[in-house]
């Protein structure tokens, strides 16, 4: 589904990635972990298109496709999602609207007509027990004074309504309290699928609890530099990034 | 445009039924307007915003259209939502209309008549008192010519205990299909004690000829009454208007307006608010949408003559191509003004690298135990939120679209006449669109 070759980028002149190589197929949860400013963030900002990051090097193809030839709207509606690790706070747009136009558009797209009024709302209602969000959340401004668990719970029923094939969780975990945590990595299950991938990106073992992945790698100074399975999150619980680190930083020596 | 114009124009006027006062100010101010002429930029209060320069061509003083038949869509297409439901008032080429004006409201709530009339169907000392108040605080060329030209103006009443329960909706009409015209519309409204009316303006152009409306209201809010008063601007781009609403709250009142400026050539909106009993509360909002070559410049000004008034302002401007929004915003607390509260506002999004924000607000405090602030912001759309929603599937455009439709939505809320409100609401949606 998700193939990454050999991914080069920089931000401001500033080389983070350099070198990343991963297959995701359909149906798998990969995570990946890694040190602060390992290039986490920057993987996934580059995945979902934004502009401000350059990529030198490297290609990646989505559902056959070139990625990063298209607009950021573009990879949504080709079925990309990024769960934001901070959800922007909008003012003034509702966040029904709001999921109504990006469902909207996405279907245009694709060459469907866009929901009716009544087929929205069911499909609102069925997501929303899915992920247990309130209907009160959702006739507000997008985020605007929501706590840092209904944020990211927005995020997840966002997910759940535009139905992505593959989601990149990123850093879902930070600032969540341990029943915010267990609702939303609940959602997440649930949104688990044999025909969806979910790229879950996490500085703590805490969220791989929850949320069960085939497998894991660590990013260290913007490349892979291990891969296995969830016994290497557990390990890196006990053990630290360190071992890896020191590893790597000799191999480079 | 020489003066001689308009000397001619001002001698030629009939003035049979002008009351001893009407013709005195009429006099002053045609003296006024002639020493004076029309403002240039080097005055303060014009500095940003170029009038005398429209006033190159040939505008004529018509108030009589050869064709009313030519006009008749217009009268239709002018009309705001529940039309039918409204007290309506025409003005065509800036002269009431009463023969297609419809008053819905009983003759107990609301008299509305030609002005010359008021004054011996026992107003009198109403208009005496207050029509020409406004040439206390607006002193230039431009205001003094429509008070030197007073004669088809409307008279409006609203008697002391009622609440109009029928807004009123006034409608300008500009004859423009054969020459460029002037227009100068006057009105004085009286809002007796604890009376209620809702007011809302609008203004449309027939014919490709240049229009320049110099448009005058006052109004009086008495002890315990509510004002709500909404201008609509969405003419074309070829028509210009001086507007000028000035507002006398002699008694502890409530009053609150908001002003929409779409579409137009130069628009300039005088906006005074004289707090002048203890008590008064006074809410001041508009919203600018403005593209092409369009200038609004919004003057506000709030004198706070006695204690505890209250003033809120928030003024938003959406700049895009070469158009300009201009903000001024005068706020006078006077020395027995203790315990004013004064609060202004205003934001700015520009679009264009061609487009221009001027903002300047003024404060004047003579009192030494008030609250008085004002902020004024100018930038850009949130890049981060067009990201967060294009990063759902919504294009750059639409994400534009909404998140300046979030931009203009609290200005649009204070619009408290609903189908009006849902009216204005679809106008924005259509302009911010048309790319």
């Amino acid at each position: 589904m998700l193939s990454i070759k050999n991914i080069h980028a920089n931000i401001d002149g500033k080389q983070i990635l350099k070198g990343i190589n991963l297959e995701i197929k359909a149906g798998e949860v990969h995570a990946i972990m890694g040190p602060n400013g390992s290039g986490k963030s920057t993987l996934s900002s580059v995945l979902a298109g934004r502009e401000e990051y350059e990529v030198t090097e490297g290609e990646v193809k989505f559902l056959g496709k070139d990625l990063l030839s298209l607009p950021a709207e573009d990879r949504a509606r080709e079925g990309l999602f990024l769960a934001f690790q901070y959800p922007v706070e909008i003012p003034g747009v509702s966040t029904t609207n709001f999921i109504k136009a990006a469902v909207n558009e996405k279907r245009k797209y694709l060459g469907q007509d866009p929901l009716d009024a009544v087929s929205f709302l069911k499909m609102m209602k069925e997501k929303m027990a899915m992920v247990e969000i309130n209907q009160s959340l959702l006739s507000r401004s997008i985020n605007e004074g929501f706590s840092g668990g209904e944020k990211k719970r927005n995020e997840v029923f966002q997910m759940a309504m535009l139905e992505p094939k593959l989601a990149i969780l990123d850093e879902t975990d930070s600032g969540l309290d341990i029943d915010a945590l267990r609702i939303v990595a609940n959602g997440i299950n649930k949104l688990r699928s044999s025909d969806r991938a979910i790229l879950l990106i996490t500085h703590y073992q805490r969220l791989l609890d929850y949320i069960q992945p085939d497998f894991v790698h660590v990013l260290y100074k913007g490349k892979i530099v291990k891969s296995g399975t969830k016994e290497l999150a557990l390990e890196l619980e006990e053990r630290g990034y360190d071992f890896i680190t020191e590893a790597a930083d000799m191999a480079n020596l | 445009m020489n003066a001689t114009y308009f000397k001619d124009q001002f001698q030629q006027l009939q003035t049979e039924n002008d009351t001893v006062h009407l013709a005195a100010l009429r006099a002053g101010s045609f003296g006024t307007f002639d020493q004076k002429g029309f403002p240039t930029t080097k005055l303060e209060e014009w500095k940003y915003t170029n009038i005398s320069s429209l006033f190159d061509k040939e505008y004529q003083i018509s108030p009589f259209t050869d064709n009313p038949a030519s006009l008749a869509a217009a009268i239709e297409e002018i009309q705001l939502p529940e039309h039918t439901n409204a007290n309506v008032l025409y003005f065509v080429n800036g002269r009431y209309e009463p023969s297609l004006s419809i008053i819905r409201s009983t003759i107990e709530e609301l008299q509305v008549m030609p002005l010359l009339q008021a004054a011996s169907a026992g107003f009198q000392e109403i208009i005496d008192q207050h029509l020409g108040e406004s040439s206390v605080y607006l002193k230039d060329g431009i205001h003094a010519l429509n008070t030197s030209f007073i004669t088809d103006a409307v008279f409006i009443h609203v008697a002391a205990g009622k609440e109009l329960s029928h807004p009123v909706y006034i409608y300008h009409l500009a004859d423009a299909q054969h020459q460029a015209i002037l227009t100068q519309p006057r009105s004085l409204v009286y809002v007796s004690k604890r009376a209620k009316i809702q007011i809302a303006e609008t203004f449309r152009t027939v014919g490709t000829m240049d229009s320049f409306s110099n448009a005058v209201m006052e109004v009086v809010v008495a002890q315990d009454a509510f004002l709500e008063y909404y201008k609509l601007q969405n003419d074309a781009a070829h028509t210009s208007q001086v507007s000028s609403t000035h507002i006398h709250q002699t008694g502890k009142s409530h009053v609150h307006t908001v002003t929409i400026s779409l579409n137009g050539g130069l628009l300039r909106n005088n906006l005074n608010m004289i707090l002048d009993a203890e008590g008064n509360e006074t809410h001041l909002y508009g919203l600018s949408l403005l593209k092409g070559k369009t200038h609004v410049d919004n003057h506000t000004l709030i004198d706070n003559k006695h204690p505890n008034c209250f003033s809120n302002q928030l003024y938003k401007n959406i700049a895009d191509d070469a158009a300009t929004g201009v903000f001024s915003g005068r706020i006078i607390v006077q020395p027995d003004a203790q315990k004013t509260n004064a609060y202004q506002s205003n934001k700015n999004i520009i679009l264009s690298d061609q487009a221009t924000i001027n903002a300047k607000p003024q404060l004047e405090i003579f009192a030494d135990d008030v609250k008085c602030s004002h902020g004024c912001t100018v930038g850009q759309l949130d890049e981060e939120a067009l990201f967060y929603l294009r990063a759902r599937g919504i294009s750059r455009e639409l994400a534009e679209v909404l998140l300046l439709q979030a931009f203009a939505t609290d200005i649009v809320e204070q619009v408290k006449i609903e189908p009006l409100r849902q009216h204005i609401d679809t106008l924005i949606q259509q302009h911010l669109s048309i790319q």
